[in-house]
């Protein structure tokens, strides 16, 4: 099972993978609470309403953490970037300078993984 | 009151384990854990296993060693779940649901021919979310180190102390993968895995597994091994919080608290720490959450050898820790506890025995630290 057969099964997640394919990053919000979550579900984690509503994003953020993988063949940088929208999300930041560093306002990208899933990923703004 | 108390503890001597099997090294360690408390399989009625054990639960490996039991427990938080364990024996053993409770580990990653730790791929719903983009366990806390060192100006060469401090513990263990005494120029100069870990702030992926036996104090008290009691316990988890992310602090916020008001003791009071040490990063989170200094001043604490048996204020690791000598299954918080009995009953090396050890803390992380993990503290005290 690889990972796009697992997100497919998600189905709380479904118009968010759906988005990603035309390169538009959702975030969940609950029209009951107010609150923004993330990852997506569809009841809401704050106050278990049913009313979540998944709304484009404005796809900028800051990076809230991130390590530097560095091989011969190539290079990744896991980052948690925080959304203009509030929640903190795992991603990648490409591009990536060397001086690339938490706080750096980054702005949302897509990528395909190797099985199939388009996902979002950040570069430096 | 009445306390469980640890009478058995044994930790296979093996690091890699050619020709052994994972349902073996579960059941020799749990001979030399009922040797060591002087009881035998038939006095077990009680048996603790996590996700390292093959099969469902409990059922494979009890019919592995051919016992019968009227209480059994899976509770799996990673390497913590060990000392959840413990805590849950206590629970059970208390209400009359077992006497005599057997917790078993055991792994052979090394064997198997795996070099480093990666992310399992599971069928959960954050799975999409995050293996994507993390593909192994020294990204994750490499966040986790990066983000305290934003904070709180951590450096690395405050982490190494903590590779330092288990490697002069190390080097009187002769099981010990790695023996040889290192300086913080030789951590911070090691190759980088992910930063800012360095190789030498990673643990070691060895085989090998370990055993507990847990029993009433009566039981104990009819043996003729020291008394070790469980006098605290507290277990947490903590996740991402749905978007709401702080990095710089685990569920030993939650766990540790919990242990210490059960046992009605504080940090200052304890002799003896053995903190889980996936990587250097861990124990730096654990003692500040944990209340041995505060949010922050973690890299001012283990620096200039703090945690050396004999020169600092807090031994920990004394064994050499997952740093240094051993990390069966991935999973550290088995060979915690056991290090920590040793403590108690005055049988660690001579070289690294704390003098008087009558009160320990045992702690174990389990899972990843920078998303969702289970923290499990145990406060030990010889009586």
């Amino acid at each position: 099972m690889n990972i796009a057969d697992i997100a497919e099964v998600q189905f709380d997640a479904a118009s968010f993978w759906e988005a990603a394919k035309t390169h538009r990053l959702l975030v969940a919000r609950c029209n009951a609470c107010g609150e923004a979550h993330y990852y997506p579900r569809q009841i809401c984690p704050f106050c278990r309403a049913d009313d979540v509503e998944l709304a484009p994003a404005s796809g900028r953020g800051t990076i809230y953490s991130l390590s530097v993988t560095e091989r011969p063949d190539h290079r990744r940088v896991v980052a948690y970037v925080t959304l203009e929208e509030g929640p903190t999300m795992m991603t990648r930041i490409i591009d990536a300078p060397q001086d690339i560093a938490i706080g750096d306002a980054v702005t949302v990208d897509f990528e395909a993984s190797p099985d199939g899933l388009t996902v979002p990923v950040f570069r430096r703004t | 009151m009445s306390r469980a108390c640890i009478v058995g503890a044994f930790e296979h001597p093996t690091r890699k384990a050619e020709g052994i099997s994972v349902a073996q090294l579960h059941m020799q360690s749990a001979r030399g854990a009922l040797a060591d408390a002087g009881l035998t399989f038939d006095d077990v009625d009680g048996y603790f296993c996590a996700g390292d054990a093959p099969g469902l639960g409990p059922m494979s490996m009890l019919e592995y060693m051919n016992l019968n039991v009227s209480h059994f427990d899976s509770t799996d938080s990673g390497g913590s779940a060990y000392l959840v364990h413990v805590a849950h024996a206590a629970q059970a053993i208390a209400t009359g649901k077992c006497n005599v409770a057997l917790i078993t580990l055991a792994g052979r990653p090394r064997a198997a021919g795996m070099k480093s730790a990666k992310m399992p791929l599971a069928p959960t719903p954050d799975t999409p979310f995050e293996a994507p983009h993390a593909a192994s366990i020294v990204e994750m806390y490499g966040m986790v180190a990066a983000r305290h060192m934003h904070e709180f100006g951590t450096t690395s060469e405050q982490l190494a102390w903590i590779k330092v401090a288990a490697s002069h513990h190390a080097q009187h263990n002769e099981n010990a993968m790695l023996r040889n005494v290192v300086t913080v120029e030789d951590v911070v100069n090691s190759p980088i895995v992910s930063a800012p870990l360095h190789r030498l702030d990673c643990c070691v992926v060895s085989d090998g597994g370990g055993a507990l036996v847990v029993t009433s104090e009566a039981v104990a008290k009819s043996l003729s091994r020291p008394l070790v009691a469980v006098r605290g316990s507290g277990e947490a988890i903590r996740h991402p919080s749905a978007g709401r992310i702080d990095l710089t602090t685990s569920a030993a916020a939650v766990s540790g608290p919990r242990a210490f008001s059960e046992a009605g003791v504080t940090p200052a009071d304890i002799k003896y720490a053995s903190i889980y040490d996936s990587f250097t990063i861990t124990v730096l989170v654990a003692l500040e959450d944990l209340g041995f200094c505060e949010k922050g001043k973690g890299g001012a604490f283990v620096a200039d050898g703090n945690l050396i048996s004999g020169i600092g204020r807090l031994p920990f690791n004394t064994d050499g820790g997952g740093l240094c000598n051993n990390h069966p299954s991935n999973r550290g918080g088995m060979t915690k506890v056991i290090e920590a009995v040793r403590q108690l009953r005055g049988e660690a090396h001579p070289a690294v025995q704390v003098a008087d050890c009558d009160l320990a803390l045992a702690h174990g992380t389990g899972g990843s630290l920078a998303t969702r993990h289970g923290s499990a503290t145990l406060i030990l005290e010889r009586q």
